[in-house]
């Protein structure tokens, strides 16, 4: 078991408009998409959020090397609860992820 | 073919001089900038003002004026001033006005204004013209009316109109990033899907090529498609990094709804032309049955006043959600009882700096940190009030003891007063779109000759 940020090359999440969070995660190379498109799965990545799965948008891009998320921000950007104005800092939390080959 | 230069993501963020000098010289048939964005927040469009320097803006609007002269071509700003509302509008105006006195230029201006007359938005609410999209957060009348600037997001329609007036300049308030790219391929018969597809690649300048610093960004539209051409020294454009950037903000990478219908790239394909430049085809505009624009409202949430407390004592270190709890709970008890409001008329949250502040129930790790700074955040309906609460606050900040048992602690203070007026604060209230009969209904077109 390793954390995802050290199976890809990097882990990026930003707003997509106020209301909704993105999050690429750039494998870098084939094997480690594969890896990462077979084990990271969508409840995985919901629970680290308490969102609904159902609630997530998933893309696999075996072209890009690429696993994208987009889910409802876990609060508004720039509302009273909310705690990262451009959503940049929950990459981390999807990075900090075990995931197994 | 029709040549779009970008000189930058946005004015504010700078552009390379020499790669703009390099993009004049390819003759470009107009010069294009994004102004602005949600991105930083509900407060800019909730005051109707610019994130950035005025003496930033001013120096780098001034050197895209003389590159506009030397070009002889249009050079159009979307979402002028962050926000694109009608006050934001009117500074960029201000500065244009100026700098035409200090260049000695005479320019035609076209002023496009998008701000939203509340109560027609409430109107049109109620008449059902306005459709929630997806999270979009709960609206009715009165919410609709409490925001303090609506702004809807004109598309390439729009920004046609304006160049028709053959203006020399155009100042747009609220645009889609695309549509101010897109407006002139569109015009000239260039390939739609191209056309928006290329708009959204080259919309944060070359942030879809390497060394993304460097801003400047050409793009190339045709009868089937379009070609990336990065300006700057050290820039080079990848199939891999343009088609990468349909991912970013955007929460589906394939699809991008825009006034009028939607861009599908699902069938593009990306293929270098050399080290430098990516020509892309194949992507398709699916026009819709309904004109609809985006609407962006923000509303008043509250006035908040916030104060941190520094904890280096590794004890309270040890303990500081307890802590912070503990104060939270007995604090809203005697603002409560004190001011006579009920407990959900403000709130006191406390956010733990070097611990939880990121991602507070979310976050996943537990480390053992040096010191702590422990944010206070007071959000009460007026700015008196959340001061009154901010300063009962005061003295837990400073001595709150974990027991009773033990000496009463001192903590650090960074400043005096150590509360800090942020204000009012604002919400992002729509997310929604709204049907027009024409593309102009929602749409104000000035032309002025200044200079």
């Amino acid at each position: 078991m390793a954390e995802l940020k050290d199976v890809v090359q990097k882990v990026r999440s930003k707003n997509a408009g106020p209301f909704w969070l993105t999050i690429d995660i750039f494998c870098g190379d084939a094997d480690a998409y594969q890896t990462v498109s077979a084990h990271l799965t969508t409840e995985a990545v919901a629970n680290v959020f308490k969102a609904d799965p159902a609630s997530l948008k998933r893309f696999d891009m075996a072209d890009l090397h690429v696993v994208k998320f987009s889910l409802p921000r876990p609060h508004v950007q720039g509302s009273i609860a909310d705690r990262d104005m451009h959503g940049a800092s929950w990459a981390a939390l999807v990075g900090e992820m075990t995931i197994g080959a | 073919m029709t040549r779009v230069l970008i000189p930058s993501g946005a004015l504010g963020l700078n552009y390379d001089k020499t790669a703009l000098e390099r993009g004049l010289e390819a003759k470009p048939d107009i010069i294009v900038i994004d102004g602005g964005s949600t991105d930083s927040g509900p407060a800019y469009l909730g005051r109707g003002m610019s994130k950035y320097a005025r003496a930033s803006t001013k120096i780098e609007w001034a050197g895209l004026m003389k590159a506009r002269a030397k070009a002889g071509v249009p050079l159009v700003i979307g979402t002028a001033g962050t926000c694109g509302a009608d006050s934001a509008v009117d500074w960029m105006v201000e500065i244009t006005r100026e700098i035409a006195a200090e260049q000695g230029q005479s320019v035609k201006l076209a002023v496009l204004r998008s701000s939203q007359d509340a109560a027609s938005v409430a109107d049109a609410y109620q008449a059902g013209r306005i459709d929630a999209l997806p999270n979009a957060p709960v609206i009715d009348r009165d919410g609709i009316l409490a925001c303090s600037n609506i702004v809807a997001l004109a598309g390439a329609e729009q920004i046609t109109e304006a160049l028709d007036t053959g203006a020399d300049i155009i100042i747009a308030g609220r645009t889609t990033d695309t549509a101010i790219i897109a407006a002139l391929p569109l015009q000239r018969g260039d390939h739609a899907g191209g056309a928006w597809h290329g708009a959204k690649i080259g919309e944060c300048g070359a942030l879809c090529a390497t060394n993304p610093q460097s801003g400047v960004l050409m793009v190339e539209f045709d009868a089937s498609g379009f070609t990336i051409i990065p300006l700057a020294d050290g820039a080079h454009a990848s199939p891999h990094t343009v088609s990468a950037h349909m991912l970013y903000e955007n929460s589906d990478p394939f699809i991008l709804y825009e006034p009028g219908g939607h861009l599908d790239v699902t069938g593009a394909t990306y293929a270098a032309l050399d080290q430098t430049r990516v020509r892309v085809e194949g992507s398709e505009w699916v026009p819709s049955d309904r004109y609809t624009v985006k609407l962006e409202g923000s509303r008043p949430a509250g006035f908040q006043v916030v104060a941190m407390a520094l904890l280096r004592d590794a004890h309270y270190v040890a303990h500081a959600q307890d802590w912070a709890d503990d104060i939270a709970a007995k604090c809203c008890a005697k603002v409560s009882d004190r001011l006579g409001i009920d407990a959900d008329a403000f709130s006191i949250d406390l956010r733990l700096i070097g611990q939880s502040a990121s991602f507070g129930d979310l976050e996943s790790r537990a480390g053992a940190p040096v010191e702590i700074g422990a944010l206070a955040i007071v959000t009460a309906a007026t700015e008196v009030r959340a001061e009154e609460i901010a300063k009962i606050l005061n003295p837990y900040l400073l001595h709150h003891p974990l027991t009773q048992e033990e000496e009463q602690p001192t903590f650090a203070f960074l400043f005096s007063p150590p509360e800090i007026k942020r204000g009012q604060t604002y919400e992002f209230a729509l997310n929604h779109v709204m049907t027009l009969d024409k593309p102009m209904d929602a749409f104000r077109l000035e032309v002025h000759d200044i200079g």
